[in-house]
């Protein structure tokens, strides 16, 4: 492998890292939505990148997914959604952006640490694609613990589902990449439908998840 | 007989699935559903008789034969049950027809998904099916459409998504670990390879694939602190998904565990899993236990149970060794059978005194006798009182730990009082004292529920020598 073909795929995952970060501080839905659209995109060319520079055709497929059902099909149907409920306002957040950030940086460092601790012995582009991924995945928890927004955790998991797709295709040669990321597609095809078909909105009258809880059982 | 008949716990559920999607009528689909499970359960008898050889996707071994023949004797009385059930559901206009054939064509899904995820060889399908599986309940939980069902429908999708996607993740790092051993392809995800050459593996990444399986699947076995969705789905959606819920999905994602706990005994310089899964056993038990106390929902309180029964069998497990293994399983399976029964019963009781409330229904033994009688039966073994069967195991689980750890197993002691004591302040209100709540005459079918608990009680008075055989062996296996 040629120090380019490295470089680049270095530059990729990094800025996946970076723009799962900029996920964190959005306070808009339309932003953050675009904003996803953005990292779905960096996603589709990094996985792109591997299956050119490892030569493995099937990882274009992933790519494909990544690109027309993550960076377009769902930030537009999302956009329709909150469109059709009326909710493109600001999202409520649990806490505020200086100490989102500080325990997102937090969490970055602590996945390089274990990573790179524990590979040694892995190749460096698989090892460092693990550990970019794993800041990606605990980046999108948190992003997920974040919001009491309905739509705006769905972006967080969305985003720490691309740093999975990103682990899968790092990690040479594994086979049912495909597969596992088309299952996926599905698992977040059904949770857009969801938002939509539970009608969050028309139940609760919103989607702040925080409401949901006075509906516990216990206090009937 | 060399005659395969195993394919047929994949097949018969995906094919009924499909046909009870397009056929109308509840009758007619509620009578095929159940033949759909029958059949099923007979082709899961053939792992008695035939073994084929582990293919690179498919595997059965008497670990997951087990696994296999418990699941679809269960799902073959839950839907027998669920006959019953849907019937009175949409005599009330709880459920329409359309959403009766949507249920129908989910269960049978949920089966293929249980059955793929039990002898999946391939740890990458394995979490295929498990993530089918979480699907399929979480449309059945908000099946009801309130806003209860909802939210727990909801709270149900989003964190078993968080768990599953946690678990690939620890996939991926077995995948990681075994790449240099066992050279790129299928076959460095196919777990009879896998565990063959496990001792060569990298162990600090084994030890981190195992920490984010262990709380990705452990989000599926409900073990506290992960528990959150639990009580609610089982609340809110209808009785027989609970019952299959708790009797057997917990079961599934438990033996997902399993599976990657004797991936690590068999490396020497891995962690011992152990110790983790003993650690959050004992927490989920002990937490289970004083949470049974203060619920005042019917099924909430029995799911809290099963919280704390899965406790147990993650402690024993955990405890490893021929003893607490034998335990470990002989308790799964009773509780399986159990717990079933008790949600058969809870079915029924919730729709006669059409409430699910504690407050709300009082003298049932006086109401309906069969019916609360068949509940006092399955608290009482469920609250591990001799001869029945789940006193059997966890007094081999107590005993079993007495000898190794007594400080661990005085913990275990007093968790398991203080649920019993629980269940028992619950049932008293529920089952004995003045009747209150509706007097409605129960349209039940008993036979699920009593054949459950005799099995119980005959497990608890006789173990059949060929049973005590295989579950030794099957402790063996798991190491």
């Amino acid at each position: 492998m040629s120090r380019m073909d490295f470089d680049v795929a270095h530059l990729l995952a990094g800025t996946l890292v970076l723009i799962s970060f900029i996920e964190l501080y959005q306070d808009r839905l339309y932003a953050l939505l675009n904003v996803y659209a953005g990292h779905a995109l960096v996603l589709a060319a990094s996985v792109a990148w591997q299956a050119f520079i490892r030569d493995a055709p099937h990882l274009y497929v992933t790519a494909a997914i990544a690109l027309g059902f993550k960076a377009i099909i769902i930030p537009v149907a999302l956009h329709r959604i909150i469109v059709r409920l009326g909710i493109h306002r600001e999202i409520e957040k649990v806490v505020g952006v200086g100490p989102a950030m500080l325990a997102g940086m937090g969490l970055v460092a602590l996945s390089m640490v274990v990573m790179l601790r524990v590979t040694p012995g892995a190749d460096p582009l698989a090892r460092e694609d693990l550990a970019f991924a794993l800041s990606v995945v605990l980046l999108g928890l948190l992003m997920m613990v974040t919001r009491r927004n309905a739509v705006g955790q769905v972006v967080g998991f969305m985003s720490l589902e691309n740093g999975l797709v990103l682990a899968a295709t790092g990690a040479k040669g594994m086979p049912l990449v495909v597969e596992i990321s088309v299952a996926f597609s599905i698992l977040i095809a059904f949770i857009v439908i969801g938002i939509f078909l539970f009608r969050i909105r028309e139940r609760f009258d919103t989607v702040d998840v925080g409401a949901l809880d006075s509906f516990r059982g216990e206090r009937r | 007989m060399t005659f395969n008949a195993l394919p047929g716990v994949l097949l018969i559920p995906a094919l009924a699935a499909a046909l009870l999607a397009a056929l109308p009528g509840y009758r007619l689909t509620a009578r095929l559903n159940v033949a759909a499970t029958v059949l099923t359960f007979l082709c899961a008898l053939s792992v008695f008789f035939v073994r084929p050889r582990p293919g690179s996707y498919l595997l059965v071994d008497d670990l997951n034969g087990t696994f296999i023949v418990l699941t679809t004797f269960v799902s073959f009385t839950t839907a027998v049950f669920s006959a019953s059930y849907i019937g009175h559901e949409i005599e009330i206009g709880r459920l329409t027809p359309l959403f009766v054939r949507f249920y129908h064509a989910m269960y049978q899904t949920l089966m293929f998904a249980m059955n793929l995820a039990l002898i999946a060889n391939n740890i990458g399908l394995m979490w295929v099916a498990i993530e089918l599986a979480t699907l399929t309940t979480v449309l059945m939980v908000g099946i009801y459409r309130t806003h209860e069902a909802l939210e727990a429908a909801w709270k149900y999708f989003i964190l078993g998504s968080v768990g599953i996607a946690l678990a690939l993740f620890g996939t991926i790092l077995v995948y990681m670990a075994a790449r240099p051993v066992i050279g790129e392809g299928v076959d460095a995800m196919v777990w009879s390879v896998l565990v063959k050459r496990a001792n060569a593996f990298d162990p600090a990444l084994l030890d981190l694939a195992f920490v984010f399986l262990l709380l990705g699947y452990g989000t599926k076995v409900g073990l506290a602190p992960l528990h959150a969705w639990l009580p609610d789905a089982h609340a809110e959606g209808p009785t027989p998904i609970s019952a299959v819920l708790s009797g057997l999905l917990l079961n599934v994602a438990l033996y997902a565990l399993l599976r990657f706990k004797m991936l690590l005994a068999a490396n020497a310089a891995a962690l011992a899993p152990g110790p983790l899964m003993v650690t959050l056993g004992l927490l989920s038990l002990v937490f289970a236990a004083f949470m049974l106390y203060r619920r005042r929902d019917i099924k909430r309180l029995f799911a809290y149970s099963s919280i704390e029964h899965m406790g147990i069998i993650t402690f024993a497990f955990g405890m490893g060794g021929p003893l607490a293994n034998f335990a470990g399983l002989l308790h799964m399976t009773m509780h399986s059978l159990t717990k079933s029964a008790i949600f058969f019963a809870v079915g029924h009781v919730s729709q006669v005194k059409g409430t699910q409330r504690i407050a709300d229904m009082g003298g049932l033994t006086e109401t309906h006798p069969l019916l609360g009688w068949g509940l006092v039966l399955g608290v009482v073994a469920i609250a591990g009182l001799p001869p029945l069967g789940i006193f059997m195991s966890e007094f081999l689980v107590v005993s079993s730990t007495f000898a190794r750890a007594p400080l661990l197993a005085l913990v275990l002691v007093f968790g398991l009082v203080v649920g019993l004591a629980g269940l028992f302040l619950r049932l008293n209100s529920i089952a004995f004292g003045e009747p209150r709540g509706g007097t409605a005459k129960a349209q039940a079918s008993y036979v699920p529920m009593f054949a459950h608990l005799t099995l119980v009680f005959a497990a608890g008075i006789y173990m059949p020598p060929a049973l005590v055989a295989w579950f030794h062996n099957v402790a063996g296996l798991l190491g």
